[in-house]
């Protein structure tokens, strides 16, 4: 595994997910590239040295420790927690939603930090758990608490999307905390219940609009269908090959909305095809795949649920951005990791991705250590 | 993932007891749930993403083309109308113009006021501009302005995004270089209606710019005319901004029509009217192409090309000479004494011999009523009753043989018959005999009847059209068809029944009405060889208790002339109606005289007029711009609104009935002067005015004294 060729610190990294994340970010940038009509600005550049700040932020999370992680997991939830609150007084103030504080150098949004975050919180929390009372109401309650402030606080900003992946993110370390899946059939069964009540008397109405389009989108081509109809369009015009680089034509004449954002996919699929598309999808079920097996690779309770949990996060963003692009789901301000141009998001998933990273480096030193 | 999942639960509630080790192996199975289903998950976004792409490609593909390419209608020019010379009557021109699709207007308020501004609109013209708005359909272009300098024209191009649903061009406009001498004959053209579209779903039809054919010509030919629109394919942002364009295919101008008419010989009939609200026919001897057909005033058709203005509007439909009605087709008139040439014909097919003489006294009587000659004319025969035009001998002739002999000649002639003109709306009045004067009024026909009918007044009305295809019919001897397409004469009627000395009285009377001693020798041809005969006549608009210059316009008599040229071998033949004239011989005939003259003499004809028209203010078209812009200053915005397209239509449609030169007003005899009326006289028989009650009595029915 070491050669001796390459300097132990590079060898030590897990190239393995590295180098298919640079191709996804390099695909992306070439992407971006064409979306700005042949040029590096504004997107593409800025895409690739992000990428590269938060791929040294992620090495140096892989470098903590396991017991830092677990020590910092609850002050670092309460952070994030003050953050969303003033996020929403700051909100309240200015007059209309808002979902960011500027930091000056970036504009920072809380509720991303928050998709890792309770991750990290409910790990730490069923380690803590006597596996004895894993059944009990006692490991579902605070857990329960725990997510239902932030969730809260997030979907009335309001953004409903950020708010389903803290809470499947939440409900994915629950589930593989080992509670007792009736749980999950009776959550699931008031959950089909209580959807339709809420649907009718909770969201707002243009979240129930996206709904609706999404059902029939055809019905309103240039209102509220026109994202996805034109999405549609970019993917199914690219064919196989794609219409070539520099010549979608639904994104450089301005069809395809956020073309450089949320609908990044379909703006690649139109230039790339099929091809293009597979060769996405593969490289997310290889970093996925690595991110399971380093999870499967450890006993220890908290490194198991803090990286399934972790790649759940990545997986419900790419899983729900493609979803929507292809009209599989309606418009939720998703991007698609590693390809959609954006800071928080890539920040989050950096995050997350170091994280795994910092899993594997406890197991291959547990292992070491065991030797 | 279920009997995994059954065997959990039931450990797990059941044994309660759960260990480290439980939980790793619970760990251990989710995860690969969850694998499982996000692997499932993958591989249905590659199916989904195989489906769109792959199998409904074409489907997409051709939607990504239709969002990215535009194809725009480029209207076809419209083909053009020409004389028989080549000269256009109408034609294009190109022209800068902004359209506005209120569709696509997101404030019209603002758009207006910032197209007001930039186009420098007045107030009238803005206010027309709302109107156009208000009536159209979102989908209908609405026109802006027209005939713009290229400054204003790129002003508004400029500020294109602020403007959306603004469409600035270049196209070609309708336009008649003799404007409102071809109003009546040709119609003119305006943006398709609603309702046009709605009857045939063309695009063409609601491409801004496009205008169809509303009245007249313009009308009929439609389909000639149309042509096939270009097209121009862009590439254009979801903005609609234009990117590039791809590729382009020129229109296909419609087809050409050539007509019968001489253009400048319209155009000169036209002006020659001058101030007076008047019809002239012009045909052609031996074709029967119509040369002219000219009814003025008339409404100017360039100003229609782009919607009627409330303005001018109000100043048409205000004014008494009627501009809206085509007075040569549809225009009735009591014809007067331009019957008598066409009943000396009656009267020798009758058996009358032309050289019986009648004694006129200044009058006749019949039964216990006089009526009255314009003078006492002595001994006249048949051409000398032409030439003085002496009503005795019409009357005792019509007297003996009944006016039954004398209608179906009249019929045959011409009078109350329709023609097949395309694009033409004729009124063919009212040729009167025994039964159509039952079937009518359910009275039985009188003798006075026969007297009035037999010098062109009582129940007779007759077109200016009429009259003249009844001249040439004379002078050519034939039974000419009038046309109006060129290359296509209508082909003749049955032969008329009249030997060649017959025909001669009738000539020779009318020869010497102008070139003899007769009542048109003033208006005789100043062209050498070339000679004119014809006949005048004066045709009384209500009961008058006096004769000629007097009383306000509207109950002056009709004058009116018929003629040809030249005698010896005619070759044009006119008739020329001038409503409330006076005397034939007064305003008729030199109108005549002049329209004969441009025929042979072009130069000397444009002489005498233009000397005339420096009088009367210029050409008809400038005195038209004067008067609007007096109207302008005096009403200023507040005219009433237009109303839409078929408002317009219906208003030219009533106008072009308007009864008023015959009927409403009630007409008496031409030249029956009576006796004054008898106290206790009882009225003898009935009026013979359709509506007698509008003026009391019609002239020949008042009970002369016992």
């Amino acid at each position: 595994m070491n050669s001796s060729l390459v300097p132990d610190p590079v060898a030590r990294q897990p190239w393995q997910v590295i180098l298919p994340l640079l191709a996804l970010v390099t695909f992306g940038a070439t992407v971006l590239y064409s979306a700005a009509g042949g040029s590096l600005r504004p997107w593409a550049l800025n895409h690739f040295v992000r990428f590269f700040v938060f791929l040294g932020m992620a090495i140096v999370i892989s470098r903590v420790r396991k017991e830092t992680f677990k020590q910092l997991a609850y002050p670092i939830y309460g952070v994030v927690l003050v953050l969303l609150v003033l996020v929403e007084l700051i909100g309240g103030i200015g007059g209309g939603s808002q979902r960011w504080l500027n930091l000056g150098f970036m504009t920072l949004q809380p509720s991303e930090l928050m998709k890792p975050v309770i991750v990290l919180v409910l790990a730490r929390f069923y380690d803590d758990l006597p596996p004895s009372m894993t059944a009990s109401w006692r490991a579902l309650v605070p857990a329960a608490a725990l997510l239902a402030v932030p969730a809260g606080l997030v979907i009335i900003q309001p953004d409903l999307g950020t708010g389903l992946a803290i809470t499947f993110g939440a409900a994915v370390v629950v589930f593989l905390s080992g509670v007792p899946l009736w749980w999950f059939i009776a959550a699931g069964s008031v959950a089909a219940v209580a959807a339709p009540l809420a649907f009718f008397t909770l969201l707002h109405d243009y979240q129930r609009q996206r709904v609706f389009v999404f059902l029939d989108p055809a019905a309103d081509p240039l209102g509220t269908g026109y994202h996805i109809l034109q999405s549609t369009i970019a993917i199914g015009s690219g064919g196989l090959a794609g219409k070539g680089f520099g010549n979608g034509s639904q994104s450089h004449l301005d069809y395809l909305p956020e073309a450089h954002t949320d609908f990044v996919f379909a703006t690649m699929a139109e230039e790339w095809g099929m091809l293009g598309g597979l060769f996405v999808i593969l490289t997310f079920a290889w970093v996925l795949g690595w991110g399971w097996r380093t999870a499967r690779g450890t006993t220890d309770r908290f490194a198991q649920l803090l990286a399934g949990g972790m790649v759940f996060t990545v997986f419900f963003y790419v899983c729900i951005n493609l979803m929507m692009v292809m009209g599989l789901a309606p418009v939720v301000g998703i991007p698609l990791p590693f390809l959609s141009h954006g800071g928080s998001s890539m920040m989050t998933n950096m995050i997350c991705i170091g994280t795994i990273m910092a899993v594997a480096n406890w197991n291959r030193s547990g292992a070491r250590s065991l030797a | 993932m279920w009997p995994f999942s059954r065997r959990d639960s039931t450990r797990q509630s059941v044994g309660r007891h759960i260990s480290q080790g439980t939980l790793a192996n619970s760990f251990d199975r989710r995860s690969v749930v969850i694998g499982a289903v996000q692997g499932g998950i993958g591989v249905l976004l590659a199916a989904r993403m195989g489906y769109i792409a792959l199998f409904q490609n074409e489907r997409y593909q051709t939607l990504s083309e239709s969002n990215r390419v535009n194809l725009s209608l480029i209207p076809p020019r419209r083909g053009w109308i020409l004389d028989r010379h080549g000269t256009p009557l109408a034609t294009n021109r190109t022209d800068f113009r902004v359209d506005l699709v209120p569709e696509r207007v997101v404030d019209p308020e603002r758009t207006v006021a910032e197209l007001g501004s930039l186009l420098k609109l007045n107030p009238v013209q803005l206010q027309d501009l709302s109107d156009k708005i208000k009536r159209s359909r979102g989908f209908q272009p609405v026109e802006v302005a027209t005939k713009l300098d290229f400054d204003a024209f790129s002003a508004v191009s400029i500020r294109l995004p602020e403007l959306p649903g603004v469409i600035p061009q270049r196209g070609f406009l309708r336009y008649y270089p003799t404007g409102p001498a071809v109003a009546h004959l040709i119609g003119y053209v305006g943006p398709a209606s609603a309702e046009d579209y709605e009857v045939d779903r063309n695009p063409l039809l609601i491409t801004p710019g496009y205008k169809v054919g509303k009245d007249g010509l313009e009308k009929e030919f439609e389909t000639t005319l149309r042509g096939v629109p270009g097209a121009r394919r862009t590439e254009v942002t979801a903005t609609g901004r234009v990117v590039r364009d791809l590729s382009m295919r020129e229109d296909v101008p419609g087809g050409t029509i050539k007509l019968t008419i001489d253009g400048g010989l319209q155009d000169y009939a036209a002006r020659r009217i001058g101030l007076e609200s008047a019809a002239v026919v012009v045909v052609d001897c031996l074709t029967g192409g119509i040369l002219a057909l000219v009814s003025m005033p008339a409404f100017d058709p360039n100003s229609f090309v782009g919607g009627i203005g409330r303005l001018q509007w109000k100043m048409l439909n205000e004014d008494d000479h009627i501009p809206l009605l085509n007075k040569a087709l549809r225009g009735l008139y009591p014809p007067g004494s331009t019957m008598k040439p066409m009943a000396t014909l009656a009267l020798q097919q009758a058996g009358v011999d032309p050289a019986e003489r009648v004694g006129c006294p200044g009058g006749y009587r019949l039964g216990r009523r006089f009526f009255r000659c314009d003078a006492v004319h002595g001994s006249v025969d048949m051409r000398g009753a032409i030439e003085h035009s002496c009503n005795t001998y019409f009357w005792s002739m019509a007297h003996r043989v009944g006016y039954d002999a004398i209608a179906p000649v009249a019929r045959m002639l011409g009078l109350g018959q329709e023609f097949d003109l395309p694009g033409t709306n004729q009124r063919y009045g009212t040729v009167p005999d025994a039964a159509w004067k039952m079937r009518r009024y359910k009275q039985p026909w009188t003798a006075a009847d026969s007297l009035n009918a037999s010098i062109g007044q009582g129940y007779v009305s007759v077109s200016p059209l009429q009259l003249a295809v009844m001249t040439a019919r004379i002078a050519s001897g034939r039974t000419l068809n009038p046309s109006l397409i060129f290359g296509k004469p209508a082909s003749p009627g049955p032969a008329l029944p009249f030997t060649a000395e017959q025909l001669a009285v009738a000539r020779d009377g009318m020869f010497a009405v102008v070139n003899g001693r007769g009542t048109a020798v003033a208006s005789k041809l100043q062209l050498g060889d070339i000679r004119m005969a014809g006949k005048t006549g004066t045709a009384q608009v209500r009961a008058l208790v006096s004769r000629g210059h007097v009383g306000d316009w509207k109950s002056r008599d009709h004058s009116l002339f018929i003629g040809y040229a030249p005698t010896e071998a005619p070759r044009y033949a006119v008739s020329v109606v001038v409503e409330h004239g006076t005397f034939g011989a007064r305003a008729a005939a030199p109108i005549a005289r002049d329209v004969m003259t441009y025929l042979f003499d072009p130069a000397r004809a444009w002489d005498t007029l233009l000397a005339m028209e420096k009088t009367w203010g210029g050409t008809p078209t400038e005195r038209m711009e004067a008067r609007y812009r007096a109207y302008v200053a005096k009403v200023g915005t507040g005219a009433p609104s237009v109303g839409d397209d078929s408002a317009v239509a219906a208003a030219i449609t009533q106008a072009d009935n308007t009864e008023a030169p015959v009927e409403a007003a009630g007409t008496t005899p031409d030249t029956v002067r009576e006796e004054p009326p008898q106290p206790g006289a009882a009225a003898a028989g009935s009026g013979p005015a359709p509506q007698p009650a509008a003026d009391g009595d019609g002239g020949g029915d008042r009970g002369a004294a016992p």
